[in-house]
């Protein structure tokens, strides 16, 4: 079986020589070990080149000046993996029954599971950090004019994107069905019917009828599960696919380096 | 210009030199496979969204029937303070389609309106109409407060102070025997001239009712 060339690592990335004198060449089980997850790893990479794929996502260039702002991006993916995770954790105990179901089955995960109240407690305030999160990178992306020619489509990506954290929120705060989640979801609801001409018809939309009745907690279960969650995956895609085909832009302050000949000569 | 009106093309094929056409042929195979593939296509899309569409938007459509439910004898209520009582708005999902009516009887000396002549028991929702919130009657000061953003009614449900933008919802009430029942829940405006229910937040006063209509959903009175 020819052994395909090795991909053009940067140096520290490298596997480095055996030391001299470590089992002078012999094949311990060790190495044999990797071997084995090497001839994986090779064997997947052959059928998919996917290796290629992480290269170019992992090993791109970005200019000069990138700081830690840059992370918050990422932050907020961690933080929607996060609320992912953990909702699908809760999902595997909520009943979502307006007739006592839903706060019970909330009760028992909080209460009597194992580590039930860490994952709960995780995905309430990972539903803040993300919030928060989403924030700080708009406002990054704002202050450093990363919205600009090519990048405006990944602007407006990223609107959609908040406002869909936002429906998000709204509609898991229904959820746990205590006081605070009813009358906040009814006074939520209201604040939509205030808008003129449109607003009874999307305030009953979201009731699923003129009041809050049998099928509204499925209703916002269904949407807070299902319909959000795709439309938040697919355009996380497309938004890293744009961040990665485009590049990353330099801060405000990074001057470009120019040639010595093209600078103004000093007076 | 003229040359393009007079130069109309034929509706055989065979005229505009398609290869491979017949005699009489209108539509190229390729043209006809295509459509026909498009069509077959929009026919499965369609069977799958127009039912979730459908799902989706039919219960703004689908309204509740009107109900009458007994709240109490004729003796407990006064005329001149409010007994608040439980009803059920929505059946079948327990302390959630539940909601709470402050009852008094009928006094002409309080309720000079003239739309509420005939009412023989005044039941006013304890709907806040800023947003929705549950208000509290208050019987020394004789008004209905709303805890959440400070709305206050007078003793007619009319708004005295805060961000509420007409009066308290109220609903039909009759007397059957020995029973006090209350029916459908309807709207005022600050006149207390009667609407179809409406949401909370929603004006009624002048150009009100027709910017907030009431939707398909919410049966008209």
């Amino acid at each position: 079986m020819p052994k395909l060339p090795a991909p053009p690592l940067p140096a520290p990335l490298k596997t480095p020589p055996p030391r001299p004198g470590s089992g002078n060449g012999k094949e311990g089980p060790l190495e044999d070990a990797m071997n084995a997850g090497i001839s994986v790893v090779d064997w997947v990479d052959e059928r998919t080149s996917l290796s290629g794929a992480a290269r170019w996502l992992m090993f791109r260039k970005v200019p000069k000046g990138t700081n830690w702002f840059y992370t918050l991006g990422s932050a907020t993916l961690f933080a929607f993996l996060n609320q992912a995770v953990t909702g699908v954790f809760l999902a595997m105990y909520y009943r979502p029954e307006p007739s006592g179901g839903a706060y019970e089955s909330i009760r028992y995960v909080t209460n009597d599971v194992f580590l039930g109240q860490f994952v709960r407690s995780m995905h309430k305030w990972g539903a803040t950090v993300m919030v928060v999160l989403v924030f700080l990178h708009m406002g990054r992306t704002f202050f450093f004019g990363a919205y600009k020619y090519p990048r405006e489509l990944n602007w407006v990506i990223g609107v959609v994107l908040l406002i869909l954290t936002m429906a998000m929120g709204f509609t898991g705060y229904l959820l746990p069905f205590d006081q605070r989640a009813f009358w906040a979801t009814t006074v939520g609801v209201n604040i939509n019917g205030t808008g003129p001409l449109l607003g009874p018809y999307l305030s009953d939309f979201l009731y699923g009828g003129a009041e809050f009745n049998a099928t509204t907690l499925s209703r916002f279960y269904a949407i807070h599960m299902l319909i959000i969650p795709g439309l938040i995956v697919a355009l996380i895609g497309a938004h890293l696919y744009l961040v990665t085909k485009l590049g990353t832009t330099a801060p405000p302050w990074q001057k470009a380096e120019t040639r010595h000949e093209l600078r103004e000569t000093e007076v | 210009m003229a040359d393009r009106r007079s130069k109309q093309t034929s509706k055989y094929t065979l005229d505009r030199g398609m290869p491979g056409a017949f005699e009489g042929e209108t539509i190229t195979r390729r043209r006809f496979m295509t459509g026909t593939a498009h069509g077959a296509g929009a026919v499965a899309a369609a069977a799958f969204t127009l039912p979730a569409l459908g799902f989706a938007l039919g219960p703004i459509f689908k309204s509740t029937p009107h109900r009458w439910e007994v709240v109490g004898t004729v003796d407990e209520f006064p005329d001149n303070n409010y007994v608040p009582v439980v009803l059920t708005l929505t059946p079948g999902i327990g302390n959630a389609g539940k909601t709470t009516a402050y009852v008094r009887k009928f006094n002409p000396a309080i309720d000079t309106d003239p739309y509420d002549k005939g009412t023989p028991y005044i039941a006013i929702s304890d709907r806040c109409a800023h947003l929705g919130c549950p208000v509290r009657w208050v019987d020394a000061s004789e008004r209905f407060v709303c805890p959440c953003h400070g709305g206050v009614y007078d003793l007619l449900g009319r708004r005295v102070s805060g961000p509420p933008v007409r009066p308290l919802d109220r609903f039909y009430s009759r007397v059957t025997g020995e029973n006090v029942e209350l029916g459908p829940r309807f709207s005022v405006n600050s006149l207390l001239r009667r609407f179809s229910p409406r949401l909370p937040g929603e004006p009624l006063d002048g150009i009100g009712q027709y910017l907030y209509p009431s939707t398909p959903g919410a049966k008209k009175l």
